[in-house]
């Protein structure tokens, strides 16, 4: 049977082909243009379509951009170099603008002998932040994490270094009253620990820290919260917000979770007030209302009562997505938790929120980028974010009229912080989902 | 045999409500309530003693005086010498203008958007992607500002359609006006007006047409009737397929009664369509959409579109990925396949975030403030309190609405979910 | 020159500021610190403001976010403009520093809640005096620095010679402020309709008239001549003859606090009288230095009777504040004077004996 099968075949090739090249359409550039552009008969519309839109943009934009003016100290001479060139003043940018004002722009009206302050207080927060955000830190930087926020205030607004320590003294007198009354009754351990506290801050703290500074003037030049301005305030007020919104944001999830009625109704209407109102009549609220409901005669600055409103607003969002970490987690988490006995703060404290909030890390970060994309809306009750002060950049007489390039810079600005956030908060979404498989 | 007895009741004592976990939780909230309570007091206390200092009181009076500022956009009548309330309500009923036209065109565009991003061509994924990262990751305002300012610069103005050679002249067979003070296009009116013709200012040349809420009473009433006969119709031909299995044919009588009562209504009031046309420095008749509302309806659906095509992007990627090579097995167009697969499924993991996109709409549309938009805010929360120096009662006022509006929304939608969601299981 | 006798003065006096300072600057440490720990009670007291100011070390002074030539922070974050001139006035006159202000940029519509809440102390900012705002609002204005009506400027091309023209025209107003209410006052009582276009900022409204989305702009007149100074091509615009209202601009203070009233309303009139007596920033040394022989100009300048103390302040109070600026014409010729870009002719606000209507009590 061999033989036949041999000989019945006419023609068998018994040595390869050479190789040849592809068909022209099946490789490179063409191939892959035929397949993800041209596909079809709607691909290759859309496709001209979407080239003739990104044309026309860059034809309309791209003149401007290209013959944009660096070098003018004002408006006048940007236009009188624009003419000398032979151009009107719609053919070129004049970024003199930035050049002129980016400290500004950046800074507000902070001293410029202290641009390091800022700037310093940034990378301390990066610095603190950073065991949180990556797991792969060394565990024991959560200490300097809860250093962070004092050594924050102190680079920012300055005074004497005793005020900041006093403070962080008397989370140690929590903690040591803590550790000293637990022993005896678990209750009268947490209340002391919330109780003594705050008497030292009320009574003690403003007192000893004035009685340092006097007998020991070690500090920064303070810088009042006037001098904020531009992206250093935005950042500010988001940074300090987010913070100071965490430890209330998550009391509220938990009391929203709660199985205590009175708490658990209070918790959700609480929510829901700030959640359903705009930020901009929050705002207002601040500026306009904070100082009815507050004892007669006291009075602070707009950034301080701005910063209590807005750490309200983002607490109320921190909570939803706390909530939905802590509703992410399977039951058999709390109900092992009971199992071995625990309180509900230990079972809390040990088990749940260590897990809730690290699902709900994504979510924060996200909540931060809305934040300070929010902060803008503060130029509508008198403070200088960025947008105020390119108003108050145009109402110089030198950059009177100026109008796109200020916001553009702004809009640059503001993509690049937030789009680097969110990329950040997707990945680690990916790595979460990565684990959980 | 033991008899049972049973154990001693305990006698209450004061530290159960401490160390029993039954007692606990009636202390602990006791506690609560009477610190919230002490809380609520101490901030109405001080601002009683505030007010009293200001010498002001606290009454919502000046909602009845005359506010004595005009309002471009009103959607009901009024002038200058009408109430606060009045112009209050002529601000919300803006808000609300623009807040359903932006959540429409948000979640079209976000559909297209999210749909194109997976789209297998690179120059349009690329576009779509560029598109979703510029506007999610600048701030609102921003936009709201530039898209203002870009229209008024880049349209034309009402004077350059003037002239034998205007530099600018109108589209789609002369009826519609693109300016940069706003879109003007035709509008429906009525010769036999059931309100009369005298009460509209008429112009030289042309004659007056009103067009009263009593007509649009009538012709939606007249739809409305329609709408429910064809329902009935419809009902019937169901009953009659059950029965029979042949589904009669009735979309001529459908069409029909639809069609003929409206005709005869029109008819009755004297439909016709009113066409813009410029006079003095502006265009006149029509309906003129103003630049204030475009730029914030765009940057509302723009910004939110964005964020719902991520949602959207995000529904179709959690649908496994199964289903669509299932579909594509079946032999379905790649159109279907979406529609009747891919969607509806995607649809569960999408309207709740949704819903929250459109609440945030809602009151981001408060950023009217940038453009002038005269809404709410502008009105009530702005001239209003500015004028008459009652900033308590006015932003008590706006923060009610806002709340009992996103209340609403929220209620609403949650109420359609809830349906949706049951029917898939 | 004639400068160093003063000078000097003025180091003796920052001498004894500097201290104080110091001591102010500890005082709002320990109270911010207070407040970020929750404290919330502490709180200035209710008292005099004259003595909140005195205590705090610095005035503060209401102004505008930004706006030509009134006030605008420079490159370096200082404050500038003829609103911002009555502010430094006020501080040179309490503590001999006009630089001890501290400058609150508030909104058309946070201004006045501001001032009522006690932020700031001193409202300078283009505020127009009414009836309601001085009675209904609790304000107390105290005096007019400018006197000011709302006008409306067009494109020369539009061929409009008068506002009663303006039949159908779409105007741009600025929000939160008495311009709207004229406006609808005005073409209500001509018969003839218009289409406002509410912006909230200047800058804002100027690029939407150049831009042409709307025939007309409307604001106070300086506001239109300062913007139309400001344009590409000022002379294609044109203001018209019409000016349909009374603007009286002025600094206001809080009702129910006389004394603090005095010292803002008095010092207004100083820089005032010091133009009319003919002290300015050059001579204001050697007169203050000793007497001279005309007795008005010693009152004012403290070297004669006991007009600082009547007031609570030093006796070279005024002689402070006139140093601080200039006296009202320098200030004005200065900020929005003619030799500026603003280019504004003194009209109404020339003194009262030039045909104007600025005008002082006499000092005695």
């Amino acid at each position: 049977m061999s033989d036949t099968t041999t000989h019945s075949v006419s023609y068998v090739r018994e040595s390869m082909l050479a190789e040849t090249a592809p068909p022209v359409t099946e490789t490179g550039a063409i191939k892959w243009m035929r397949e993800n552009l041209f596909s079809s008969i709607l691909n290759t519309v859309l496709t001209i379509l979407s080239i003739f839109v990104v044309y026309w943009i860059v034809s309309k934009i791209g003149p401007w951009f290209w013959n944009s003016i660096w070098d003018a100290g004002s408006l006048t001479e940007c236009r009188e170099i624009l003419a000398a060139k032979g151009m009107s003043s719609h053919d070129g940018a004049c970024f003199g603008v930035i050049k002129d004002r980016w400290q500004q722009l950046i800074f507000g009206f902070y001293p410029s002998e202290y641009y390091w302050r800022p700037v310093l207080a940034l990378l301390v927060f990066f610095v603190g932040i950073s065991p949180v955000l990556f797991d792969r830190m060394p565990r024991k930087m959560l200490i300097l994490t809860m250093l962070t926020p004092f050594v924050m205030y102190l680079l920012l607004w300055g005074g004497a270094i005793w005020l900041p320590l006093m403070v962080a003294a008397g989370f140690g007198v929590g903690y040591l009253a803590m550790k000293a009354l637990s022993p005896i009754n678990g209750l009268l351990g947490s209340l002391g620990a919330i109780i003594l506290p705050l008497i030292f801050w009320l009574y003690l703290a403003g007192p000893i820290a004035g009685q340092l500074t006097s007998f020991a003037p070690i500090g920064f030049e303070f810088v009042p919260s006037k001098s904020f301005g531009g992206f250093t305030l935005s950042l500010v007020i988001g940074i300090v917000a987010i913070i100071l919104s965490l430890p209330l944001g998550i009391l509220l999830a938990l009391g929203r979770q709660s199985d205590l009625p009175i708490i658990k109704y209070s918790a959700v209407t609480f929510i829901e007030v700030i959640r359903g109102v705009p930020l901009i009549v929050w705002l207002f609220t601040a500026s306009l209302l904070l100082n009815y409901f507050l004892p007669p005669g006291t009075n602070f600055d707009l950034m301080l009562r701005v910063i209590i409103m807005v750490t309200l607003f983002s607490a109320a969002y921190i909570a939803e997505v706390v909530r939905g970490g802590l509703a992410a987690l399977p039951t058999g988490q709390y109900e092992g938790a009971d199992s071995l006995g625990m309180s509900y703060w230990q079972s809390m404290r040990l088990i749940v929120l260590p897990q809730a909030l690290k699902i709900s890390i994504p979510g924060i970060v996200n909540t931060f980028i809305g934040l300070f994309k929010d902060t803008t809306l503060v130029v509508f009750i008198g403070l200088f974010d960025p947008i105020g002060l390119a108003g108050a950049v145009r109402a110089s007489t030198d950059w009177n009229g100026i109008y796109w390039e200020l916001f553009i810079f702004i809009g640059v600005m503001f993509f690049i912080f937030c789009f680097s956030m969110g990329r950040y908060s997707l990945y680690l979404e990916h790595k979460l989902q990565r684990e959980h498989r | 045999m033991s008899t049972l007895t049973d154990p001693p009741k305990p006698a209450f004592r004061l530290s159960q409500l401490i160390y029993d976990t039954r007692y606990r939780s009636i202390t602990i909230q006791l506690v609560a309530l009477v610190l919230m309570v002490l809380g609520i007091g101490w901030l109405v206390n001080n601002t009683v003693q505030n007010l009293a200092a200001l010498g002001k009181d606290f009454n919502f009076g000046f909602l009845d005086n005359p506010a004595g500022y005009d309002i471009n956009q009103k959607l009901i009548d009024y002038d200058s010498q009408m109430s606060h309330g009045r112009a209050a309500l002529v601000g919300i009923l803006n808000t609300l203008l623009v807040a359903i036209l932006g959540c429409v065109t948000a979640t079209v565009i976000g559909v297209i958007a999210g749909v194109l991003r997976l789209s297998k061509n690179w120059v349009v994924s690329r576009l779509m992607a560029v598109y979703v990262e510029g506007f999610r990751n600048v701030p609102l305002l921003l936009w709201i500002i530039l898209i203002f300012s870009i229209m008024s610069e880049s349209m034309p103005q009402p004077r350059d359609f003037r002239g034998d050679e205007p530099a600018a002249s109108m589209i789609l067979s002369d009826s519609v006006a693109v300016t940069n003070r706003g879109i003007w296009i035709p509008r429906l009116g009525f010769t036999n007006s059931l309100s009369g013709n005298e009460a509209v200012a008429s112009v030289e040349g042309v004659p007056a047409v009103a067009s009263g809420g009593a007509d649009w009473a009538l012709i939606g009433v007249t739809l409305l009737i329609s709408i429910v006969a064809i329902g009935f119709v419809r009902s019937r031909s169901t009953r009659i397929q059950e029965a029979t299995g042949v589904r009669p044919t009735t979309w001529y009588l459908q069409l029909g009664i639809l069609v003929i009562p409206f005709a005869i209504v029109g008819l009755f009031l004297g439909m016709t369509v009113v066409t813009p046309f410029l006079k003095g420095f502006n265009f006149t008749e029509g309906t003129h959409l103003r630049n204030s509302l475009i730029a914030l309806w765009l940057a509302l659906s723009l910004y939110t579109g964005s964020f719902i095509a991520e949602i959207v992007r995000a529904g179709i990627l959690a649908v496994s990925k199964g289903q669509s090579e299932a579909a594509f097995a079946l032999g379905m167009r790649p159109n279907r396949t979406m529609n009747l697969v891919i969607l509806p499924q995607a649809m569960r993991v999408i309207v709740p975030p949704l819903i929250s996109q459109y609440l945030n709409l809602t009151k981001n549309s408060s950023l009217a403030i940038a453009v002038g938009y005269m809404d709410v805010r502008a009105t009530l929360g702005g001239i209003t309190i500015n004028q008459t120096g009652r900033e308590l009662e006015g932003m008590l006022l706006l923060g009610g609405f806002y709340l009992v509006l996103s209340l609403l929304i929220s209620s609403v939608m949650n109420y359609f979910n809830n349906r949706t969601q049951l029917r898939e299981r | 020159m004639t400068h160093k006798p003063l000078g000097q003065k003025n180091d003796l006096l920052g001498n004894v500021r500097v201290e104080t300072q110091e001591e102010v600057k500890m005082k709002k440490t320990v109270f911010l610190g207070a407040l970020t720990i929750a404290a919330l009670t502490a709180g200035v007291g209710s008292a005099a403001t004259l003595d909140d100011v005195k205590a705090r070390g610095s005035l503060n002074c209401g102004v505008t976010t930004g706006l030509v030539g009134f006030a605008a922070p420079d490159a370096n974050g200082v404050w500038e403009g003829f609103d911002v001139g009555i502010c430094r006035a006020v501080a040179a006159a309490i503590f001999g520093d006009p630089t001890a202000v501290e400058f609150v940029p508030t909104t058309g519509q946070t201004r006045f809640t501001a001032l009522a809440s006690g932020e700031i102390d001193l409202l300078a900012r283009n505020t127009t005096w009414t009836f309601s705002r001085d009675t209904d609002l609790k304000f107390e204005f105290v005096g007019v620095n400018y006197y000011d009506g709302q006008g409306f400027m067009v494109p020369k091309d539009l061929g409009v010679s008068s506002a009663k023209d303006l039949d159908g025209a779409t105007v741009c107003i600025q929000t939160g402020t008495t311009t709207e209410l004229n406006l609808a006052d005005f073409f209500r009582t001509n018969g003839i309709s218009y289409e406002p276009v509410p912006i909230e900022t200047n800058a804002e409204a100027q690029q939407q008239y150049l831009a042409g989305a709307c025939d007309v702009y409307t604001t106070d007149a300086s506001g239109l001549a300062a913007t139309r100074a400001t344009f590409a091509a000022p002379q294609d615009h044109t203001l018209l003859p019409e000016i349909i209202s009374k603007e009286p601009l002025g600094p206001l203070v809080r009702h129910g606090d006389s004394e603090w009233g005095d010292i803002a309303r008095w010092t207004l009139n100083a820089l005032v009288s010091a133009e009319e007596l003919g002290v300015n920033s050059t001579n204001i040394a050697e007169l203050a230095a000793a007497p001279t022989n005309n007795p008005e100009v010693n009152r004012l300048l403290g070297t004669e009777g006991e007009l600082g103390a009547m007031i609570g302040l030093d006796a070279n109070w005024a002689a402070n504040a006139i140093a601080a600026g200039g006296n009202y014409g320098e200030l004005f010729e200065k900020n929005i004077g003619e030799n500026t870009p603003i280019g504004l002719a003194r009209g109404l606000n020339a003194m009262w004996t030039e045909g104007g209507l600025i005008y002082s009590p006499p000092f005695r």
